[in-house]
């Protein structure tokens, strides 16, 4: 096995569409994956992020759509010859093969010589961290391990894509964030296109390229992990990425105004019929002295929650809005909070001022 | 020893003493159940034409009688032969048949399943006399073939049901993967699902052996002429006068069903106890 | 880039063809049981219209009001069934209860004695009735030798005999769902009546009890329905003087060759069976029932 997968394959869906009965499980997608990017599907349950998964291993046949890999239009391949890789949530192993067993079933299916089998097998387990492991029941495996034999099995015939349906899901926390950072760098040892599927937003934003955030069959937003995060598109996504408050602002012309006074902001508006201002925690500050470059907020404070590392406060905006900012705590910060039931004035840079559209997706 | 009366027996606290008279009647009936089989094995070594137990004189004449008669030895290979013949169709139709409903996402699976089922919804009787009139028709009366048909339908259901409720706790996901690996669907079943249920196809395939050796009534109409069935002429002995010779018989059945037990127990296992 | 061709019509045929691809896989088995039971059977719900004189007629279903022996036997099997599923529910359910109780590997081992009979030929154990219960059978035996009754009973060829085997070969029928039905009942429940202050007798017939009633139901409804339609047993421990509606059926084919009386005869035993089987399906998974006992 070569340590770089050659010619990695793009990914082009075109109007993918898969309907249960009157459920849209798909609704019309279109994606394009980069050949060699690390591409998350990132959604809630129900959302169609595994559903489209199914569809580009061959699993789901959907109602219309076209799909190609590189060149080759693949949409009515059977699954068995597509030649992608694929990791399964629960693992998919066979218990009846050993480690050996299981990752050489791909090689044996495909006519391999039984010499270089054992080799490419050998390889591939070292790949994963899991050298001599061939031998090995699967029952006597831990998560981890079993993780990693399903991953070895999916790339030891070197498909130039790889697809991932929530394979760290079934871990915990530490082995969850230690495998995230794994599969990355394998990823980028290995160069082959991956499309990835989960509903942690921490984990996508950690692990991708870029992400494609997914909601009722339709793509909400396709961008950068920071693009996302800096810019979301609309509400869904920006409430699914990371903590965030909503003001609802109005448009005069060329001014938008909250509570009758104007922001500032040095970030692009929206086209869009409504608006509202998004509110990052982090990006909050309470004002210690009044500036006229940066938005202010008269609010009263109403919860406060010690965290440690930082401070989660909770202020009332007059009209009755909480929002929460949070804080880091360094020396002589918990003695200078306000207390609840104060008067606090919040600011807000207009760097950090992020109007985007506001209607409900 | 009568500390352990006081003991409780259950989350309720009832003491073991309080369950006493449960205990004696589960014995009795147990004895009961098992004794009725276990108990011609002994009667068919009484030299007596009336089977005694004990027996007093202890002989083989009835094995002799049973060997030595070309009739019972025709009706045993008959049956043997039958019940050889409903396995090897029935397993394979039933297994491919149970796979095939489980995968299948058409909403008539219901249907075909309950159709599947009837043979053994259906009294007999009823099975029995509409293949009589159709073998005449068909001309296959009298004939093995017809026999291990209609045997088939009959064992059909049980495969049908041992198989489907494999399939139910198995991971399908696994052939998903094979799939994605490169196995065709044919393959995938074969080298991944099948090694993984052969607890149950093993004991598919026991069953429908036993219900073709066992079955009365079928055999009674449908077989006969150069093909009578063990059953059909026991069943006649039977209603007749109570002929020893079916004492060996049945102990000789007794033993043929303990060894495919044994069989399936020993071929059957895997990891997964059942 | 060229706009892709967005593929449709060529992806539902695909669909289609792979649902029948899976669906004729169960092609064979369907086609036997079409052939060999559900047309004969058909044909005989034809054929018991048919009169004597090979006209169209209801002389056959007439024949089951009017004629005393036909609704005599009728009255006899649904008494036999009704009686046998009775004592086995009075016999097998304080079994399965003893067995839910015991540690698995205890209970696994107590399962054999049920298991045992279960797969050892219907034959052979009505024979071993037969055997037992004669005059100068085993039972009478020890019974006078232990002065239980002074002369030979007459325990065959009779309703007793008939009923004693047809309960010996249904108990297991009865057993296997209900203890399976036990096994699935969480232990905590009983605990948490005993904390709120039930006694156990009150325990049992208030929680216990109900919650097995649904494996229960299922037992005895198949041992009814495999009681109506039992042919063997009755009519060797019977020995003619207990006639049921099979053995009517049966007779009626080898002695008289009427088939129009055996098919309607036929067709009213399937319609109980189908009856007695719907009304259970409106309250259980039928699925259950025939999966409990395996």
């Amino acid at each position: 096995m070569t340590d770089s997968i050659q010619g990695a394959l793009p990914i082009t869906a075109r109007n993918i569409t898969k309907t249960y009965g009157k459920v849209h499980a798909l609704d019309d997608v279109s994606l394009d994956v980069k050949s060699g990017e690390f591409l998350t599907l990132l959604g809630p349950s129900g959302s169609g992020k595994t559903t489209l998964l199914m569809v580009l291993a061959g699993f789901t046949r959907p109602d219309q759509g076209s799909l190609k890999f590189g060149d080759q239009e693949m949409i009515r391949t059977a699954p068995h010859l597509r030649d992608v890789g694929m990791v399964f949530q629960n693992y998919a192993l066979f218990p009846h093969m050993t480690v050996a067993g299981n990752v050489g079933y791909p090689l044996r299916l495909r006519n391999v010589p039984m010499p270089e089998i054992s080799q490419r097998i050998e390889k591939a387990l070292e790949t994963v961290q899991l050298g001599g492991y061939g031998t090995r029941k699967i029952d006597q495996l831990s998560g981890g391990q079993k993780q990693r034999v399903a991953l070895a099995r999916s790339i030891v015939f070197e498909p130039r894509i790889l697809l991932m349906d929530e394979p760290l899901s079934a871990l915990d926390k530490k082995l969850r964030d230690r495998m995230q950072i794994e599969l990355r760098h394998l990823h980028e040892k290995l160069g082959m296109t991956t499309v990835y599927v989960t509903h942690d937003q921490r984990e996508a934003l950690t692990m991708s390229d870029r992400i494609a955030v997914v909601n009722h069959g339709r793509i909400m937003q396709l961008a950068t992990p920071q693009g996302l995060y800096e810019q979301p598109a609309n509400r869904f996504v920006a409430d699914f990425i990371g903590d965030s408050t909503f003001l609802s602002v109005e448009r005069h012309g060329d001014q938008i105004t909250y509570n009758g006074v104007p922001l500032k902001t040095s970030r692009p508006v929206p086209d869009a019929a409504s608006l509202v201002l998004m509110l990052r925690p982090e990006r909050v500050r309470l004002a210690t002295k009044t500036t006229k470059t940066v938005n202010e907020f008269q609010a009263t404070a109403s919860e406060l929650v010690y965290q440690g590392d930082s401070y989660l406060m909770y202020a009332t905006m007059p009209d009755g809005t909480e929002i929460s900012l949070r804080g880091a705590i360094r020396q002589g910060t918990v003695a200078a909070l306000p207390k609840i039931g104060d008067h606090v004035t919040l600011a807000l840079e207009p760097g950090d001022t992020v109007l985007i559209d506001g209607r409900d997706v | 020893m009568f500390g352990w009366l006081r003991k409780p027996a259950s989350e309720t606290q009832v003491t073991h003493g309080q369950r006493l008279w449960l205990y004696v009647f589960a014995a009795i009936t147990m004895l009961l159940l098992v004794t009725p089989t276990l108990i011609v094995i002994p009667m068919s070594f009484s030299e007596s034409q009336y089977l005694e137990f004990p027996p007093k004189n202890w002989s083989t004449r009835w094995y002799e009688h049973y060997f030595s008669s070309p009739e019972w030895m025709l009706a045993t290979v008959t049956s043997l032969k039958a019940a050889f013949l409903t396995m090897l169709v029935a397993t394979p139709i039933g297994v491919v048949a149970a796979y095939g409903l489980h995968a299948s996402k058409v909403k008539f699976i219901r249907i075909a399943f309950v159709l599947l089922i009837t043979p053994m919804m259906v009294p007999v009787v009823l099975v029995a006399i509409g293949a009589f009139y159709a073998y005449v028709k068909l001309g296959i009366l009298y004939t093995l073939t017809g026999l291990v048909l209609a045997h088939t339908i009959l064992a059909l259901p049980l495969v049908l049901i041992v198989t489907g409720s494999a399939l139910k706790s198995y991971d399908m996901n696994q052939e998903l993967a094979a799939r994605s690996l490169g196995a065709p669907r044919w393959k995938a079943f074969l080298t991944i699902t099948l090694p993984q249920i052969r607890f149950a196809v093993v004991t598919s395939a026991l069953l429908s052996f036993l219900t073709s050796f066992d079955e009365v009534v079928i055999a009674m109409f449908i077989s006969g002429g150069d093909n009578p069935t063990l059953t059909r002429n026991m069943f006649n002995a039977l209603r007749d006068q109570i002929d020893p010779t079916i004492a060996s018989i049945s102990t000789i059945m007794i033993v043929v069903t303990s060894i495919m037990m044994v069989l399936a127990q020993v071929f059957g296992r895997s990891k997964a106890d059942k | 880039m060229a706009s892709a061709f967005i593929y449709a019509d060529g992806l539902r045929r695909d669909e289609r063809l792979e649902r029948l691809k899976l669906f004729g896989l169960s092609s064979p088995a369907i086609l036997l049981v079409l052939v060999i039971l559900v047309i004969p059977v058909g044909w005989l719900f034809f054929v018991s219209f048919i009169g004597a004189d090979g006209q169209f007629s209801m002389e056959n279903y007439e024949r089951m009001i009017t004629r005393k022996s036909y609704f005599r036997i009728f009255i006899t099997t649904f008494k036999i069934s009704l009686f046998a599923t009775a004592l086995c529910i009075l016999i097998g359910y304080p079994l399965a209860y003893f067995m839910s109780q015991l540690p698995n590997r205890i209970a696994n081992l107590c399962m054999i004695t049920v298991l045992l009979p279960f797969w050892t030929s219907l034959l052979v154990r009505t024979y071993a009735w037969l055997v037992l219960l004669q005059k100068r059978g085993l039972v009478n035996d020890w019974a006078i030798s232990l002065g239980l009754w002074d002369e030979p009973i007459k325990m065959v060829h009779n309703m007793t005999g008939t009923l004693i085997g047809m309960v010996h070969i249904m108990l297991p029928f009865l057993i296997l769902p209900v203890y399976s039905a036990m096994k699935q009942i969480d232990r905590d429940l009983l605990k948490a009546a005993s904390n709120l202050g039930a006694s156990p007798r009150r325990a049992f017939w208030t929680v216990f009890f109900p919650l097995s009633t649904p494996g229960l139901f299922a037992g005895a409804l198949m041992v009814f329905v495999l009681c109506l339609g039992f042919f063997v047993t009755p009519a060797v421990l019977g020995g003619g003087k207990v006639i049921m509606v099979s053995m009517k059926i049966v007779s009626n084919i080898e002695l008289f060759v009427n088939w129009g009386a055996a098919s309607a005869l036929g067709v009213v035993l399937l319609t109980l069976t189908v009856f007695v089987l719907w009304i259970a399906s409106r309250f259980l998974n039928l699925e259950n029932i025939a999966g409990g006992g395996h």
